[in-house]
């Protein structure tokens, strides 16, 4: 008996501080954001501000760079992506899944193995290809290149996968047709792995660096992350001013995170184990 | 509606699940595809609401010929082993499904899905989602909303077999009740001889693809056409015992043991097997058509069985209550006229 409870009371230590590991640096960042800027560079360093609801950080930050701009193109290009790649997500899925063509699972067995290319490979021809579409420096170029997804379509056709056969005959029977049966019956049995693959699709969109930082060139085109990016070097030591534009470009994802953190953990570990 | 069926085939590659079915089925009727699994009757019953295509043959209802007409055309309601129904809508609007996609407007689909609940009498879970039903209430949701639309043809597909014994007995009388109420042909498949014996007006016994049989339960148990069927249909199981055919046209055991028999069609010198139903037999009369040696005793509910030992095979009697039989005793063995068949040991044909 003694002997257990020991051995929680050791796991709980580990499992607290390897929380408070984790949230220290955005505890750091949001305290951070409000301090005034003699508190920032005050030695030994100020654990929390003075006053919490001091926003001239923000205020400044915004007067120095176009961040509502910023943030609209975010949400704008997150959007449209995420809502197209969620279109076709479902439709490759419903197709790879349910219906019978000649060459489906050789099909989708290339595809599969193109997933073994590393996205920084992709870059070089996907910037060609952009570039002859003369979409560079637009917002457009943020979205065409990902609005399809292997990854998210093999873990909804796992999911999909797992609806019996019978349901879908019985629907059949019932008139319903493929295009009915799918978005009346599939996609809302299939609800908690979209819901992850939505998810996971925005956070990584609303965080895309790399890809916006080499094909987006002017001030009005950029998104958060790359703005924040240039922000930081434009503001120099003026770190409390950094982390309260970092404190507003993540704040939105952290919010999305908190309210749904539970359909992403059923979602992954529901297509790992089927998929 | 009248169901005919003409030649049908179905072969998956090289194997042939229906072979050259031909058979009729009229209005009313509640048809069972009976057989041991994977006899077919589940490829029947697909070929039947359109799902597989078939190989050869043709299938007419009322007349018309539906052979390559789609699924939804044919006018079917159809209910699955696992019920099949949409998880995230409540019972309601899953026996209304098939009037959604029709664009009936929701007054009206409600109202109907209702009546159709009341008369599965699963009007009081309206609301509730198919996880929270159990089996038998989920069994009476699927059935609703495979007649809602008002269907010529009722399919169901081992409806019974997810079911315990007791929701089994019950929901198989509520299958009949619902069926006679709206008087709707019905295809019913299973592997439950009981089930079968006790729901139908015909049965279709198929083994291999191959039709053994098709007439009423108790032709069927009373005149079986070959070795199959009799042994097939039956608890306690029909006794069988190897034979041949002596001079006298009686029955000769391996051990010289006779039995008399009388068959007229028997042809001396023939090998047979001699196929006695458990209640065919009668014990200590007067007359007597062999002696066996009861071996071991076993109650089955209200009676009382014992194997006995003819020659060297073993079978089932039943015993009489008045008098009490120790094992190890000399028994007389009288048959009756009904209950003893004569098949063909090479092809198991009734002679």
């Amino acid at each position: 008996m003694k002997k257990i409870k020991i051995g929680h009371v050791f796991t709980y230590v580990v499992l607290i501080f390897g929380a408070l590991l984790m949230i220290f640096p955005f505890y750091w960042m949001i305290a951070t954001s409000f301090k005034t800027a003699a508190e920032y560079s005050s030695y030994p360093p100020v654990w929390a501000p003075s006053n919490w609801l001091n926003f001239s950080n923000f205020i400044e930050a915004f007067k120095a760079a176009p961040f509502g701009r910023y943030f609209l193109n975010s949400v704008v290009v997150t959007v449209i992506s995420v809502t197209i790649n969620s279109f076709t997500t479902i439709c490759a899925s419903f197709a790879f899944s349910r219906l019978k063509f000649k060459g489906r699972d050789f099909l989708f067995g290339c595809l599969l193995s193109f997933m073994m290319v590393p996205f920084e490979m992709l870059v070089i021809t996907n910037y060609q290809t952009v570039s002859k579409l003369r979409l560079i420096n637009t917002l457009a170029v943020l979205i065409v290149p990902f609005t399809t997804s292997i990854f998210y379509t093999y873990i909804l056709k796992g999911f999909f996968d797992t609806i019996s056969d019978s349901l879908y005959y019985s629907a059949r029977i019932d008139g319903a047709s493929n295009w009915k049966y799918l978005w009346r019956v599939m996609v809302p049995i299939a609800k908690p792995s979209l819901v992850t693959i939505i998810l996971l699709n925005t956070i990584a969109s609303w965080n895309s660096y790399l890809w916006t930082s080499l094909t987006i060139t002017s001030n009005i085109n950029r998104t958060i992350p790359l703005g924040l990016t240039v922000f930081m070097t434009d503001a120099g030591s003026n770190q409390q001013l950094q982390l309260a534009a970092a404190t507003v470009t993540v704040l939105p994802m952290i919010i999305i995170f908190i309210f749904s953190r539970k359909y992403i953990v059923n979602g992954v570990a529901r297509g790992g184990i089927k998929g | 509606m009248r169901v005919k069926i003409e030649n049908l085939t179905k072969k998956f590659g090289d194997v042939t699940a229906v072979d050259n079915f031909t058979m009729t089925f009229e209005d009313g009727e509640l048809v069972v595809l009976l057989g041991p699994s994977g006899c077919g009757k589940s490829t029947m019953l697909n070929m039947l609401s359109g799902i597989l295509p078939v190989t050869s043959g043709k299938i007419f209802f009322d007349g018309d010929d539906v052979t390559d007409l789609p699924p939804q055309d044919r006018g079917i309601g159809i209910c699955f082993q696992n019920y099949a129904l949409y998880p995230h809508m409540t019972v309601l609007e899953n026996i209304a499904f098939p009037l959604e996609i029709k664009k009936i407007n929701k007054k009206e689909r409600n109202e109907q899905a209702k009546k159709m609940a009341q008369l599965v009498h699963i009007e009081n879970y309206l609301n509730r989602k198919p996880r929270e039903l159990s089996g038998g209430q989920q069994q009476r949701v699927a059935i609703a909303r495979a007649l809602i639309k008002n269907p010529r043809l009722l399919l169901l597909d081992e409806p019974l077999s997810n079911l315990d014994a007791r929701l089994r007995l019950e929901m198989r009388e509520e299958i009949r009740r619902i069926q006679q109420e709206t008087g709707v042909t019905t295809i019913f498949v299973t592997h439950d001889q009981e089930e079968a014996m006790s729901i139908s007006d015909k049965i279709v016994l198929m083994k291999d693809g191959k039709l053994q049989q098709l007439d009423s339960p108790q032709e069927l148990y009373d005149d079986p056409h070959n070795e199959f069927v009799a042994s097939f249909l039956g608890n306690p199981p029909i006794n069988k015992l190897n034979g041949v055919i002596n001079q006298d046209g009686n029955f000769v055991l391996e051990t010289g043991d006779v039995i008399k028999i009388n068959n007229p069609q028997a042809k001396v010198g023939e090998k047979v097997v001699l196929g006695i139903r458990p209640e065919a037999i009668m014990l200590n009369q007067n007359e007597h058509d062999m002696t066996a040696t009861i071996v071991q005793r076993y109650t089955m509910g209200k009676e009382e069985l014992a194997f006995v030992k003819v020659g060297n095979s073993e079978i089932r009697v039943y015993l009489s209550n008045d008098y009490t039989y120790k094992v190890g005793e000399q028994v007389n063995i009288k048959l009756r006229n009904k209950g003893i068949f004569l098949f063909d040991q090479q092809t198991g044909a009734r002679i």
